[in-house]
């Protein structure tokens, strides 16, 4: 028997860290143990081909919470920060959007424009509020639950009659309407659907985008950066901040189950054999394989089964890394705009027709990509005067029919060196290795199922209230023991840190309560 | 294009139904699972009284029946229900009952450790859909085999003496809920010591095919012996005195409940005695802890009441005034021919219904066109009111 | 000039409950209609030698029965009849059945999955927890949720008070229920594509989403909230065609006497010194009221018939972008006789049935894509119904009428006009489905009335065509219908109501928004209410 933990926290993705970080410097023993040679889950900086390395899933940050960076005292440092968002356009008019400005768009899109952002950055922080508490149960007495339940409804109140009016009316809503009613330009019009749909099962005419647009900009009101020596570095970070609060963590450390004995959690069993023993087990892992996997059914109830089984968690964002042997040619960029974050989206319309195939398990012939070339600020990516390209392209549906074969995989990077063709000629010459990540090699490589990146579909029907799934929404699974402190749990993924602050959270709480 | 036919409309006919039909008399059905099913074949009190005086032979093909093997089938059954089921050795049959997440009961019924591994689950309700999703994570296979089996319930003091004549070796030993299996023409015959009467009985389970031979056979053996199908009328009258629950009266099936607090718990329905929280998991076992710790809404209560008139659909009351309003309500009710007695099976609003307590129970009566209301003082019993010691007797004697 | 008490302009349905019982109030009430008919969509039309054709909407179930009762609308003529089950059939020859025996459409779906067979007594529980949540609020006016007003706190506790009373697991159901799609909805319960697909026809009709699109589980309520004789869910024909229906709750407003114009449009509603004063008809007349009730849809009705001047500037561009999309298109067919569909035995009783032909949600969800795209579904989603199997009224003995409801068909073709030749491919592609399954149904067509949402506009009025005078998304129910803050049925304008279905609870033959329209009516002019409460079901 080995020593007891106080908590052991199964992966050391972000999420997890940032939750062992805090229980660490709370006074517990803690150990974390990640599968993977490297800590980071889905924020890693990886060398895909000899030489180039990349962020190797997420490779943007915007949404890493005030309260983690302050209270984990983070300083991480960035190659590029406040990027401007470039739509790119064919003829090389290309359509740039900074903070609450847009460039290349008539006055009045530029107006509407500020006023949109205006609105949407009040929504954001009110949602942003939320997102950093846990969600309270419906129907509960307990005092915490009413006063935070109180608070929105009286936060929401606060909006003023015509804002609240508004915030009811728009959170069902689809970024579609919103961008038709309002903007001229196409090019706006299609970069503001591709940020509510990347990472979701949604295109712009799916109500509830404007929520998922929402969610992306609780943060930094959607700036976005990207950090130096990629988001393996974030990771990086927190692994050295966890490890400075007492935590232990050990990499290429699997683990195999979570060992539950009469009713409850008592540790953690690793596919090497090792037994690691605590009664507080907390999964960063998704909720499918934490409850279906590493605690089995076997454990859980029929209902709660048939929740988590049904809970849809599957991915459509696939990764591409190009190495580059130099920038690519695209009309009408002048050198520094290599350094911001590129869109490929012409217009509301295309963004929903890459999303049509994508319902009935095919891949975009014609995909949208969200573009940087991390090594343009980082040398430390790419050999000197090379470059890497590192995008996000949808849609590439997890469940592709016929599964994700060689052959599928060729016919979308066909698609997309077609699509980037079009606005960079010279991309097929620039190109001398390539790695494309579609959701099925996500799931296998970094343990998610699905390959979703918020481990489950962030939609209203498994939000808030309801994320994972009914009946588990306070980070505690109903299991004795058992938490998770994943992009599954609220408020969902993106690299923010906040269901691990919110799990560690909820968990002292509960023991104090105790 | 070639039209396909449609399914069968209308109801169905059991194996046994040719049989039936002859010995038909006051052609009287009902639909039970798309099923014909005779309310009586010719006189009730005759019928009830082939129970609890010789051999009634029930129909009970359309039951619905699942057979449930493979690897995980124990870990499996012990997810399902409340009880342990680790304690039914092949041979032995449970009775169980299984409830959702929330601990509200979904059904009832009885299970068959048929051989090492293998189960079959009987209830009253369909269940393939919650069975297939209670098997997720599990290797087992169901299969739904209301069809491929059909089944009789031989219920009464002579039935022993009339399947011994049958020749059914050794069936002599079987003890209450037991199983064997017996070869009959080919075929195999499974007997259970079971049933839905609180007397002596069987339950025979075989292949359709068979279905005629085994019922000649039977009633073959059973001419000496006082033998008579009968229908579900009697047997519901000797259901209510050995106070067994079904669906639809005691309780609603949780999963088809559209009403909040209109389900039960297997605590409200006096089945504590088959929840096992010795088990670290089971459907409904935190729900259950907690409703354990914090206490129950409801009571299933057994009652006498004085007189004769049978309290269908009575309210219940704490006194005979009626003062504070209702307490409950009666779900099922009858005459028992056997004990002489009025009785009822009710629910009430915990704490009422302690054992051996009084209740108020609000009849209404016709009598020729002129319909009288009483107020029946009633005695909650804490015993069936009909459980002879026939019953679980080992061998059985020739009665 | 005569001074109304009340003026109500479009005799639909809605404005017709309105109309009714604004003069069982005793109210000196006139409803003014353009049409040379009365019923707005809600209408039997003689438009082929001696057949009556339900030219619009063609089914009823969601009519309230507090209404029909209160308004003895049996006295004036009408009489609903349910009919039979309904049937997918499918590519492979086959067919799915459903009937209103329990055990045959157990039998049924058994022959595709025993699961799925099973599974519907729980899927069917779960939607009926739903319906009758939302169907106790729908003869009462949304409240405002950001109103102090005792009255909207009240209603609000209510609300809120009924959600609580499910307790905390079925509350977060109802919110999973709410907000996700029925496609989604349907995987939770069932494996079987043709069973989802027939399923998911009642999340999407008279709507611009698709089975996928998050949201339209809730639409299947609309379709499932009805009942026929307290059957819910059950649907029926109103004998004579759903004229009838408006014909009946005509009869019942005259009877209170009421005043009836036929061929007088509205071109403006009149507001003297911010109060609405009456409405003035295209041929120049006016009419005078206190108060003035629209029942058009609340585009129409703001944008089309009133000065930008009359209203304030937040209403008007929240009216702009209300949505109402046409998204359903309508053929009706005078038939020789009874067409064979090949699948179906002789005298099935499923040839009283709806039917449908797309048997598996990737061809409902297509269907779908093709509108988006800004044109009519190749490959559409029909509901087919032959109300003369069973209504010997609407065509001459031996003789059918058939009606097909299509979706989807857009309000215009890629933002332009339809042409003819876009009609007959829209005739076609819905032509061509049918016949696919029943060889001879082309050769008996007599004659076919194709309606696009641009023939409903033009003829009926309702903006896009749209059945529902909106989207029932989540954005556009209860307090947020047809616009936040004015989800009472009083509009900017003092005196000027609206009692259309772009109101709370939203379209289909329900008349709820009317009836509602008129207890607040009622209750602003401080008479005593005549709109009947809801019957309850507990």
């Amino acid at each position: 028997m080995t020593d007891k933990y106080d908590a052991i926290v199964v992966g050391a993705g972000h999420n997890g860290m940032v939750c062992s970080a805090l229980l660490a410097k709370a006074g517990k023993k803690v150990l974390v143990l990640e599968a993977n040679d490297q800590v980071g889950g889905a924020a890693v900086t990886r060398e895909f081909a000899d030489g180039y390395s990349v962020s190797a899933c997420a490779h943007l940050l915007y949404q890493l919470q005030p309260e983690v960076r302050k209270e984990l005292k983070l300083s991480p440092q960035m190659a590029s920060e406040d990027m401007t968002t470039i739509a790119l356009a064919e003829d090389g008019n290309h359509l740039r959007i900074h903070g609450d400005n847009v460039e290349g768009a008539t006055e009045s899109d530029a107006e509407q424009y500020r006023r949109f952002r205006k609105r949407m950055t009040r929504f954001s922080d009110l949602l942003r509020k939320y997102f950093n508490k846990t969600p309270p149960r419906l129907g509960s007495k307990a005092f915490t639950d009413l006063l935070t339940l109180g608070q929105l409804g009286l936060d929401v109140r606060m909006l003023g009659k015509e804002e609240m009016q508004e915030f009811l009316r728009l959170i069902g809503m689809n970024i579609h309407d919103e961008v038709t009613e309002r903007f001229e330009h196409p090019l706006l019009r299609g970069a503001i659907s591709l940020d509510a749909v990347l990472g979701t099962h949604l295109g712009p005419r799916s109500p509830n985008t404007i929520m998922t647009y929402l969610y992306r900009q609780a943060g930094d009101h959607g700036r976005t950066a990207t950090p130096s020596g990629g988001m393996g570095s974030i990771s990086e970070e927190l692994g050295h901040v966890a490890r400075g609060a007492g935590a232990t963590i050990r990499t290429g450390m699997p683990v195999k189950r979570i060992i539950i004995e009469n009713g409850r959690a008592t540790g953690v069993e690793t596919e090497s054999g090792e037994r690691f023993n605590s009664f507080t087990v907390i999964s960063n892992a998704d909720p499918k394989r934490t409850m279906m996997q590493l605690v089995g059914a076997k454990h859980i109830e029929t209902g709660f089964t048939k929740r988590i089984h049904h809970l849809r968690a599957k991915g459509n964002a696939a990764k591409l890394h190009l190495a580059l042997d130099g920038l690519p040619t695209i009309a009408g960029f002048s050198r520094k705009d290599y350094a911001e974050r590129i869109v490929i989206a012409s217009d509301e319309h295309y963004v929903e027709r890459a999303f049509n195939p994508a319902k009935y398990g095919e891949s975009s012939p014609l995909p949208v990509l969200e573009i940087t070339f991390p090594s343009f600020r980082d040398t430390s990516l790419a050999p000197t005067g090379k470059h890497v390209m590192s995008a996000v392209v949808q849609y590439a549906p997890y469940e592709r029919k016929g599964g994700w074969n060689e052959a599928a995989k060729t016919e979308f990077m066909q698609a997309i060196m077609q699509t980037l063709a079009n606005y960079m000629p010279d991309i097929e010459q620039r190109v001398t290795a390539s790695e494309l990540l579609t959701p099925a090699d996500i799931e296998s490589e970094f343990h998610i199922s699905g390959g979703h990146w918020h481990h489950g579909e962030l939609t209203l029907d498994q939000f808030l209230f309801v994320r994972p799934v009914n009946g588990a929404a306070q980070y505690r699974m109903p299991i004795d023991g058992v938490y998770l402190c994943g992009a599954g749990a609220h408020p969902g993924g993106g690299i923010s840190g906040a269901a691990g602050r919110n799990a560690a959270r909820a968990i002292l709480n509960r023991e104090k309560a105790a | 294009m070639n039209a396909r036919a449609p399914v069968h409309q209308g109801r169905l006919k059991s194996p046994f139904y040719p049989r039936l039909e002859q010995l038909d008399f006051v052609n009287e059905w009902h639909e039970w699972k798309g099923y014909s099913s005779a309310d009586s074949l010719y006189c009730e009190e005759m019928e009830y009284f082939a129970i609890r005086n010789s051999t009634a032979v029930f129909d009970l093909t359309p039951m619905t029946k699942y057979l449930i093997k493979g690897p995980d089938a124990l870990d499996y059954l012990n997810r399902l229900v409340t009880r342990d089921m680790a304690k039914i050795r092949p041979g032995r049959v449970a009775y169980a009952v299984w409830c959702d997440d929330q601990g509200h009961v979904i059904d009832d019924g009885t299970i068959f450790h048929l051989r090492e591994g293998e189960y079959r689950l009987c209830s009253q309700e369909r269940h393939f859909a919650h069975l297939l999703a209670s098997a997720i994570g599990f290797d087992v296979t169901i299969t739904h085999e209301t069809e491929d089996v059909a089944a009789l319930a031989v219920q009464g003091p002579t039935s022993f003496s009339v399947l011994d004549s049958m020749g059914l070796d050794g069936l002599d030993q079987l003890k209450p809920f037991g199983l064997m299996h017996f070869d009959f023409q080919g075929v195999e015959l499974m007997v259970s010591r079971t049933g839905f009467t609180a007397d002596l009985g069987y339950e025979l389970w075989i292949d359709p095919r068979k279905a005629i031979e085994l019922w000649d056979a039977l009633f073959d053996a059973g001419k000496l012996h006082g033998i008579r199908a009968i229908g579900t009328h009697a047997l519901e009258q000797a259901r209510i005195e050995a106070g067994f629950l079904a669906a639809y009266m005691e309780f609603l099936p949780a999963d088809e409940t559209i009403r909040t607090g209109r389900s039960r718990s297997p605590l409200e329905l006096g089945l504590d005695w088959l929840v096992d929280f010795k088990k670290p998991n089971f459907n409904g076992r935190r729900a259950l802890a907690e409703e354990k710790r914090s206490g129950s809404t409801w009571r299933l209560v057994k009652l006498d009441i004085e007189g004769n008139k049978p309290a269908h659909n009575s309210y219940i009351y704490s006194n005979a005034k009626a003062k504070g309003g209702e307490i409950g309500f009666i779900t099922s009710a009858t005459w028992s021919p056997v004990c002489k007695q009025n009785i009822a099976l009710g629910t009430v609003r915990v704490p009422h219904g302690q054992p051996d307590s009084n209740v108020w129970v609000e009849i209404y009566y016709q009598r020729e066109m002129h319909w009288n209301r009483m107020m029946a003082k009633a005695t909650v019993v804490d015993k069936p009111f009909w459980w002879p010691a026939r019953r679980g007797a080992t061998p059985p004697g020739p009665y | 000039m005569k001074t109304y008490d009340a003026i109500i302009v479009g005799a639909g349905h809605n404005g017709l409950t309105t109309a009714a019982f604004l003069a069982k109030a005793g109210l000196d009430v006139v409803c003014v209609e353009k049409n040379d008919y009365i019923g707005g969509a809600t209408v039997s039309r003689n438009l082929y030698k001696d057949w009556w054709y339900s030219n619009c909407s063609y089914v009823c179930s969601l009519l309230r029965p507090e209404i029909y009762r209160d308004l003895e609308l049996h006295k004036h003529g009408l009489q609903v009849t349910p009919y039979g089950g309904s049937v997918t059939f499918m590519e492979n020859g086959d067919y799915f059945g459903s009937y209103h025996d329990h055990e045959v459409a157990y039998r049924e779906m058994s022959r595709f999955s025993r699961h799925d067979a099973d599974a519907y007594k729980t899927y069917s529980a779960d939607t009926m927890r739903q319906c009758r949540f939302i169907r106790d609020f729908l003869l009462s006016t949304a409240p405002d949720p950001t109103s102090f007003k005792p009255r909207d706190l009240k209603e609000l506790a209510r609300i809120g008070g009924k959600f609580m009373g499910m307790g905390e697991d079925r509350m977060n159901e109802t919110i999973r229920f709410w907000t996700m799609s029925v496609a989604e909805y349907l995987d939770e319960y069932f494996e079987t594509d043709v069973i989802k697909a027939s399923l998911s026809g009642s999340g999407i009709i008279g709507t611009a989403l698709g089975i996928h699109s998050p949201g339209t589980a809730y639409v299947l309520l609309h379709h499932y909230m009805g009942d026929v004789d307290g059957n819910v869910g059950s649907w029926g024909f109103a004998r004579g065609g759903t004229g009838a229906v408006s014909k009946a709750i005509a009869g019942a407003f005259q009877a209170a006497g009421g005043e009836l114009r036929t061929e007088a449009g509205v071109d403006k509603f009149i507001v003297r010194n911010g109060k609405a004063a009456g409405v003035a008809l295209d041929n120049g007349e006016e009419i005078k009221a206190n108060v003035v009730v629209s029942a058009m849809d609340v585009k129409r009705t703001f944008l089309n018939c009133m000065d930008k001047s009359d209203l304030p500037e937040k209403f008007h561009r929240r009216v702009e972008n209300f949505k109402i999309r046409g998204s359903s298109g309508k053929i009706n067919i005078a038939l020789d006789g009874m067409p064979t569909f090949s699948a179906l035995p002789e005298g099935s009783s499923l040839y009283s049935s709806d039917m449908h032909f797309i048997d598996s949600m990737e061809r409902m969800e297509r269907a779908y894509d093709d509108w988006k795209d800004g044109t009519w579904s190749k490959d559409p989603y029909i509901d087919l119904t032959i109300p003369t199997v069973s209504d010997p009224t609407m065509a001459p003995p031996g003789k059918h009428f058939m009606s097909c409801f299509v979706q989807y068909c857009p309000h215009k073709i890629e933002g332009r006009d339809w042409t003819s030749e876009e009609k007959d491919g829209f005739r076609d592609s819905v032509f061509d489905q049918i016949a696919q399954y029943s060889p001879d149904f082309k050769d008996l067509v007599l004659h076919a009335e194709v309606r696009t949402p641009e023939d409903i506009e033009n003829e009926i009025g309702i903006t896009e065509g749209n059945i529902f005078h909106g989207e029932l998304t989540m954005d556009q129910l209860l307090f947020n219908r047809p616009v936040p803050g004015y989800a009472q049925y009083r509009s900017p304008v003092d005196g000027l109501y609206m009692c259309g279905s772009s109101n709370h609870p939203g379209g289909g033959i329900m008349a709820a928004p009317g009836a509602n329209a008129a207890r607040e009516i009622l209750s602003d002019l401080r008479r005593p209410n005549t709109v009947p409460e809801n019957f309850g079901d507990d």
